[in-house]
């Protein structure tokens, strides 16, 4: 018997493994460098890992349309065009992780002890978000591009193992952070193991784990159909609660509520973008022949979800639950670009979810500036007359919540306009109506929101915004800037993104 | 011996995991059921392994082990970390987030 070394085309690979090897160069400054500049160490490292990564994806773009890592992945366009997406939402995020002040000093101490508080006061770091942040991109960036059942299991893993840590190191209400850490990784574990089980069953159907192999097995219409159907139900429960929708969305608003505020942007949008890159890869190319077995669930689901989302977001009193159905919502419009089928489909979810994550980084960025002396306030009323107090933080915050509505001049009406117009074209009415509804349920709490900053007392209770940080306020600047051209000159982008937006079947 | 047989018993042994995820309350025995749970896709995944006659079902098996064990260094972190916090592993116990 002979043995083949595997060719991995290590120029393709390079993002992802540039982004590990920058994680591990985390890991050794954790051990080796004093603790005054560890922090600085690990952010310089951490900017500079994703940065060299973009150029390096840049600089490979070109050869876009193969596949590395002896078919492993696919390196093709709108893989290309994820991990870019991926990669800019990584950086501000990563900003935003740098204000320490968030994290706890020592996450293994007993909340309120006097182990914790001599944490505290000797102004110990958790300098070990940064590395987990990079880990957790890696798997992000291989989420998109996997094509097949194996990697796509690992980056499952890869990158959800590292968020479910990260959702535990909040400094304010530990508990509660911790709890969200537990439900979190409890709930993502008996997820996986859904689409483990259903990826056998896929395995089993098409005796193949890669993409192509399902595809030819599908159009080959041989195997037996009760695999395919308990695969595919399978497989989706588990990719399907990574984004948040509706019957898999019960972890999201704890969660979001309970995690650091950074993380939470991190998971919120660079999550979505990963998950739904892998969604559309698996339905698109996988799973595209047998569309009369799967499209009819994914439309009830999409439209369940955008209409559950809205209407339980206009009963939140705290603002991080209130994005967190917010995003449930927007999980539903995501999945009518899934529904589409079709290579506007395709387009216009790429660009809603580059518009929407970036947003999302925006809005909780303004969440992190809103405090008293025990933390962030993310009481709703106590947000009330925020306008009159702040005018410039409370009128950025009203603009990306105008953005996550869908108001003309901002990049979320581009956003919707075009995936919806994508799911009407391919024929799903009920989708279209769904989520016109739905979008319209889902203004009237954003601008309720508007509404309490702007023309409501303020109240008197410390309430406070600090002065962002200089990185903070980059990453809101960011946000904002990319939000208002996306609204404004969105073709350049949206032309881009059509020219090069293809999956390699 | 018919090795659908083992898929009846993978079938089984999946459900009760899901069934012990959903009805026990101590976070360590959740966990372990979802173990259970990732072994029944690995018997699923050996079995069409030899039912197919391809090796990429045998593969998957070790690499579910690897991933599995990598969840039990994060599991047991996070659920050791509540445990001492509150001096119990009940999920029941952890509401704070609910409204």
């Amino acid at each position: 018997m002979t043995f083949t070394a595997p060719v991995l085309d290590y120029a393709l690979l390079a993002p992802i493994l540039i982004v590990l090897a920058g994680a591990l160069v985390g890991v050794l400054i954790e051990a080796f460098v004093r603790s005054s500049v560890r922090a600085t160490a690990q952010l310089f490292v951490a900017v500079a890992t994703i940065v060299i990564a973009f150029a390096q994806l840049m600089r490979v773009r070109n050869q876009a349309s193969t596949t590395a890592a002896m078919s492993s992945l696919t390196f093709d366009g709108a893989g290309v065009l994820f991990m870019a997406s991926i990669l800019v939402i990584a950086l501000i995020s990563i900003f935003l992780i740098a204000d320490q002040d968030n994290f706890t000093a020592a996450a293994a101490a007993v909340p309120g002890s006097l182990e914790e508080r001599e944490a505290h006061q000797a102004r110990v770091r958790t300098t070990e978000v940064f590395p987990l942040t990079l880990f957790a991109v890696a798997g992000m960036l291989l989420f998109p591009l996997a094509s097949d059942l194996i990697t796509l299991f690992v980056a499952l893993e890869m990158l959800s193992l590292p968020l479910y840590l990260m959702a535990g190191l909040s400094r304010y209400r530990r508990l509660a952070s911790q709890e969200a850490a537990l439900k979190y990784f409890l709930l993502g574990a008996f997820s996986s193991a859904f689409f483990l089980f259903g990826a056998a069953f896929l395995y089993g159907y098409s005796s193949s784990v890669t993409f192509a192999g399902i595809q030819a097995a599908v159009t080959g219409g041989s195997g037996n159909d009760v695999f395919l159907l308990l695969g595919i139900a399978f497989v989706s429960v588990g990719l399907l609660f990574k984004v948040g929708a509706f019957p898999f969305h019960a972890w999201s608003p704890d969660v979001y509520q309970g995690a650091p505020t950074p993380v939470t942007a991190f998971m919120a949008a660079a999550t979505k973008v990963a998950a739904f890159g892998a969604i559309l890869r698996i339905f698109y190319v996988a799973f595209a022949n047998a569309e009369w077995e799967w499209r009819p669930a994914v439309i009830l689901i999409a439209i369940a979800t955008m209409l559950f989302g809205s209407l339980v977001a206009i009963a939140q009193k705290d603002v991080k639950r209130m994005l967190a159905y917010s995003s449930i919502a927007h999980a539903g419009f995501l999945l009518a670009g899934v529904i589409a089928l079709s290579k506007s489909g395709l387009d216009a979810s790429i660009f809603y979810l580059f518009a929407y994550g970036v947003a999302t980084v925006g809005g909780f960025a303004i969440v992190t500036l809103v405090r008293d002396s025990a933390g962030e306030v993310t009481d709703l009323n106590r947000w009330s007359g925020l306008g009159k107090r702040s005018p410039l933080v409370a009128g950025t915050f009203a603009f990306f919540l105008l953005a996550f509505a869908g108001i003309p001049m901002t990049s979320g009406f581009i956003g919707k306009f075009s995936i919806f117009s994508a799911a009407y074209q391919s024929g799903s009415v009920a989708t279209l109506i769904a989520g016109v509804l739905s979008s319209a349920i889902a203004a009237f709490f954003y601008i309720r929101v508007i509404v309490l900053m702007f023309f409501k007392d303020p109240v008197e209770d410390g309430t406070s915004v600090v002065i962002p940080s200089a990185l903070t306020s980059t990453t809101i600047a960011i946000s904002a800037v990319v939000t208002l051209v996306l609204g404004i000159f969105p073709a350049p982008l949206i032309n881009f993104i059509a020219s090069t937006a293809v999956f390699l079947r | 011996m018919n090795p659908y047989n083992y898929l009846y018993v993978s079938g089984l042994l999946f459900t009760i995991g899901a069934v012990g995820v959903v009805v026990r309350r101590n976070a360590i025995v959740v966990f372990m059921c979802v173990e259970l749970m990732l072994n029944a896709a690995n018997l699923a995944f050996v079995t069409f392994s030899r039912i197919n006659g391809t090796l990429d079902g045998q593969v998957t098996a070790f690499f579910t082990m690897v991933v599995a064990a990598c969840e039990v260094v994060v599991g047991l972190a996070i659920i050791v970390t509540i445990y001492r916090s509150r001096r119990s592993a009940s999920v029941d116990d952890a509401s704070l987030l609910k409204r």
